[in-house]
């Protein structure tokens, strides 16, 4: 049977071991008891969540040990009470980082106090946010962090089962969680009588099958108890009644990955990082249009700015900068001028974005915001479950009404028909997908009207990204070697060799064969 | 195009598939994971297997029928040999995604959602597969190809004719 | 345990695990809903019930939440209207301007709330439900373009452990409702029983016997109980004209299954002249005698024996 003294000679072991084998590889610092991963680029990060990504193998448990892993389990079953768990939660401040940063420790304190034959704790593993994948990694780089929290909850809340909803789409974060959960139930930190107490917890994994929606609480336990994944009406919170009718805590994967740091740094350190509301870290996974597409692990309180540009070296090839997506398509475009805001869950709220998951999708000038509009809307529309009037037909008409204005046959009174179905859709759909599933629009509509108004009134694109908008024009650049005028599938391109060509318009289908064949660039697109 | 189920050659699997519901059937929530398997061992959910599942976990057909139409991943054609998923996240979209898909559907002569005749292909209905910094990424089934271009697509489709 | 609540201006004094719908209903307002039925499960789904409380920043449905004491309620406030009528505007512009000849006309609650906060159909040139109509019944006409996915019929029908023929399909704006594995009223299990009829708020489900025969504002109906069996569900017998021209089941109560039989025997014994029988033989829809199609062959055959002996 395992114990904490068994736990101290495995890493007693262990450490060293991995030591060695980081050494060898010049990309770690050794310092004490720290290890951290080498380059400026790490230093300017807080890694907490991501502590043990890229340093431990994620399928040895006893690198997880040599990292101190487990010792909060140890330590809380064998010498707190759970009330005593809870508060040292409640007392961090950690909020849940799935999106909606609700307190951790009071969804804890609701499940706690409600009695019941059986609770559940489940890990929301169900990553949908087009753009985001901490939650990924962390599964398949450190799934144990996630074990050990999910058994602490467990503790807490008076559970002896937990479930895993993990996306399909990520098999090797399964097969990851799989090998973890065995080895874990063979040291004995999960299964009966957990480090000799009467503690019993099991963990059980379940595969998503592509709905987004099963991100959204309700929905994602009606689909593991078997049924279409339709977010519940919340007559009861689901710490009183949630999978099975019976008490259930629901937090998402980077939430749990920090509650055994936060049991072995403690309350006062942890209060320490980020700001005083929000405090800790968030991983952000910032792609797009940036040098250096990656996660990065920030305290929160850090501007956009900072992210964007000293993390991820702005924006590559020479062009500028146009917005950065927060949120996926629940959260919002934020424009240059409000770069400076400091990322936590307020200020973003603030400025008509959320935080989300922490998808952080950098644009240039030739991404159009109208275009990117759509890009989400069609996503809501599609994995919107049907349940509710407003979602349902909602968001279609509000596609529609996009795909019309990309189109160039956008309608003068179509920015205010977009406004007031916002309205609708915002407060009266059932759930949080469809309660913000308007935000893409609304922060767009907010910061970029302009680019909305040219479509519609001007029939013109400023980005140069809606096919159906653009024009093709051939500069004098252009050396006569009639490469286009062959290529184009229309015949709209007429001049003489070593002369300047030009294209019809009227029949020109905007193909852009013509500017991929050209040698000098002289065709571009407006 | 109709794909015939035909249980005498598919015998073996089914034999398969009715062990796993043995020994799932009493777990909670089985039906989700038992779908999923089916899914798994035919490349699709034949209405005789929906029909076999609704009698041994004693749930009715439509509520079957149901779940099977709401995710995604369930489909009632077979999926080919070859899977391809082009994720269709927001930075693989920024980064031109959707000229991947187009380019991958005219070579295949299919759309999204669909088989090649020849069950050689499935183009795979797919949100983001959490590569974003190897964006625009497709994956041909365990085969990752980040950065792609829609000029190297012919030659990356050739490899699994 | 009553608490005290004012809806509207009003005082209610109801018991504790009303709901706000139900209070409001106990001091005589109706607040709108599609998808609330008191028989049924409540799911929130088409939130024209939603109101305004004091205190909240959300807008909360009425058929979901439960009163509490002090609550202060506004269920026609300017933003709770707009946000109707945008709810009503989105639901006909998915629905076939049929009102003229659809049967439901006069009894559709779509066609009451459309009226009630004046909303109109519209030209668009969106997308619209595909015209799917299943005519394979004698007893039940389905038309999905009219459905407004409430989901009533779903729930009445799985109230019932040996039914649960009808579901939900697809998702989002695809969401239907199908048998089985979306097959017909004629090829799948459904027997007729017409719970699903009877609780559908529009033109989607409809009694296909009563079709054409009479218009709600026409006749008179009465009700009559089914002698079929103990329960003695209630039917009313529609009028026009001094001819009895139909029946038609009325909601199913608690405990109260409904079944074709039943239907059968009450339209026997209450109708002029009713329409043929059918039976369902091997998933295919047959003119059958009334004696088959109540069972009576055996009945009927013993009684004569008896009476020959005599």
């Amino acid at each position: 049977m395992i114990s904490l003294e068994i736990l101290e000679d495995i890493k007693g072991k262990v450490r060293p071991e991995l030591e060695n084998r980081l050494r060898k590889e010049d990309k770690y610092i050794i310092d004490g008891d720290e290890i951290g991963l080498k380059d400026e680029y790490y230093q300017k990060q807080t890694r907490i969540a991501l502590k043990n990504c890229d340093i431990i193998d994620p399928k040895n448990i006893e690198e997880y040990i040599a990292m101190d892993g487990y010792s909060s389990l140890g330590k809380i079953v064998t010498t707190m009470k759970p009330k005593e768990v809870i508060d040292i939660v409640k007392e961090s401040g950690l909020r849940g980082r799935g999106g909606a940063g609700f307190p951790t420790g009071r969804k804890w304190e609701t499940a706690y106090e409600y009695d019941a034959d059986k609770k559940y704790v489940i890990c929301n593993a169900d990553e949908g946010d087009p753009g985001a994948f901490m939650d990924r990694s962390i599964l398949e780089k450190d799934p144990h962090a996630v074990l050990e929290a999910m058994a602490i909850s467990g503790y807490a809340i008076g559970s002896d089962q937990g479930f895993i909803y993990v996306r399909a789409e990520y098999p090797v974060a399964v097969q990851r969680l799989k090998l973890a959960i065995e080895q874990a139930k063979e040291l004995g930190v999960l299964g009966n009588n957990i480090f000799g107490t009467d503690f019993n917890f099991d963990i059980e994994l379940r595969l998503g099958a592509g709905a987004f929606v099963c991100g959204e609480g309700t929905a994602l336990m009606e689909s593991i108890e078997g049924k279409r994944g339709m977010p519940r009406t919340k007559i009861y919170r689901t710490a009183h009644r949630g999978l099975w009718q019976k008490p259930t805590i629901i937090n998402n994967v980077e939430t749990f990955a920090n509650i055994p740091v936060i049991f072995q740094k403690g309350v006062d350190w942890y209060r320490s990082i980020g700001t005083e509301k929000s405090p800790g870290t968030k991983v952000f996974a910032l792609v797009g249009k940036v040098q250096r597409a990656d996660l990065v692990e920030v305290p929160m309180g850090m501007s956009l700015r900072e992210i964007i540009y000293e993390l991820g070296g702005g924006v590559p090839d020479g062009k500028r900068f146009k917005a950065v997506q927060t949120g996926g398509p629940s959260g919002g475009c934020i424009p240059e001028e409000l770069l400076d805001t400091p990322v936590d869950f307020e200020s973003l709220g603030k400025i008509g974005s959320i935080m989300g998951s922490g998808g952080m999708v950098v644009m240039d000038e030739d991404d159009c915001m109208v275009d990117i509009a759509k890009f989400f809307l069609d996503f809501t529309v599609d994995e919107s479950c049907g349940k509710c009037v407003p979602c349902r037909e909602g968001t279609k008409r509000m596609l529609e009404i996009l795909e019309r204005i990309t189109e160039g046959n956008g309608k003068e009174d179509d920015i205010d028909k977009m406004e007031k179905l916002a309205e609708t859709i915002n407060s009266a759909s059932l759930c949080g997908l469809g309660q913000t599933a308007s935000n893409p629009v609304l922060s767009t509509l907010k910061y970029f009207r302009d680019e909305y108004e040219a479509h519609i009134k001007d029939k013109r694109c400023p980005a140069g990204s809606c096919s159906e908008l653009l024009r093709y024009f051939i500069t004098d650049k252009c050396i006569g070697c009639t490469k286009c005028k062959k290529v184009c599938p229309v015949s709209c391109i007429s001049g003489k060799v070593k002369e300047i060509h030009i294209i019809d318009e009227d029949i020109c289908i905007k193909c852009g064969a013509c500017a991929d064949a050209c040698p000098t660039n002289a065709i571009i697109r407006k | 195009m109709e794909f015939i189920f035909n249980k005498e050659e598919h015998k073996e699997e089914i034999q398969k598939f009715e062990i796993f519901i043995e020994e799932n059937k009493d777990k909670p929530g089985a039906l989700m994971p038992v779908m999923q398997e089916a899914q798994e061992i035919f490349g699709y959910l034949p209405m005789e297997i929906l029909q076999l599942i609704s009698r041994r976990l004693n749930i009715p057909l439509s509520e079957i029928y149901g779940v099977a139409t709401f995710y995604s991943q369930f489909s009632f054609i077979p999926t080919g040999e070859n899977k391809i998923s082009i994720c269709l996240g927001t930075a693989c979209y920024v980064k031109g995604a959707e000229g991947i898909l187009e380019e991958i559907e005219n070579q295949l002569g299919i759309k999204r959602g669909g088989t090649t005749p020849d069950l050689k292909f499935s183009i795979v209905d797919t949100r983001c597969l959490g590569d974003c910094s190897l964006a625009p990424v497709f994956t041909i089934n365990n085969d990752v190809y980040p950065n792609v271009k829609r000029e190297d697509i012919k030659g990356i489709l050739e490899k699994y004719r | 345990m009553y608490v005290t609540l004012t809806i509207d201006g009003q005082k209610a004094n109801v018991p504790k695990d009303y709901t706000i719908l139900q209070a409001a209903k106990e001091i005589g307002i109706e607040v709108p809903a599609l998808c609330y039925d008191p028989n049924l499960e409540i799911v929130a789904a088409c939130r024209l019930c939603l109101v305004e409380i004091e205190g909240k920043n959300k807008l909360e449905t009425s058929c979901s939440t439960k009163v509490r004491e002090g609550m202060v309620v506004h269920t026609e406030s300017e933003k709770i209207i707009s946000i109707r009528k945008e709810i009503l505007q989105l639901l006909l512009d998915s629905h076939p301007n049929d009102c003229l000849t659809c049967q439901k006309a006069g009894e559709c609650l779509l066609q009451k709330y459309a009226y009630r906060y004046d909303v109109k159909f519209r030209e668009h040139d969106g997308a619209m439900r595909p015209n799917l109509v299943d005519t394979s019944s004698p007893y039940i006409l389905k038309d999905d373009s009219k459905c407004i996915l409430c989901g009533k019929c779903v729930r009445t029908c799985s109230l019932i452990d040996d039914r649960k023929v009808l579901a939900f399909s697809n998702r989002g704006y695809d969401t239907k409702i199908s048998l089985d594995a979306d097959q017909t009223l004629e090829t799948s299990s459904c027997v007729s029983c017409n719970r699903c009829v009877v609780v559908c708020p529009v033109g989607a489900l409809v009694d296909k016997r009563t079709m054409g025969k009479m218009r709600p504002w026409e006749g008179e109906s009465h009700v009559v109980k089914c002698k079929a069996c103990q329960y003695g569900c209630n039917f009313e017998v529609l009028t026009k004209n001094k001819e009895k021209v139909a029946v038609r089941a009325m909601e199913p109560d608690q405990g109260r299954p409904l079944c074709l039989k039943g239907r059968l025997t009450t339209e026997l014994i209450n109708i002029d002249m009713p329409d043929k029988p059918y039976r369902k033989i091997g998933g295919r829809f047959e003119e059958t005698t009334w004696e088959k199609a109540l069972g009576l062959n055996e009945i009927l055959e013993k009684i004569r024996t008896i009476k020959d002996n005599d």
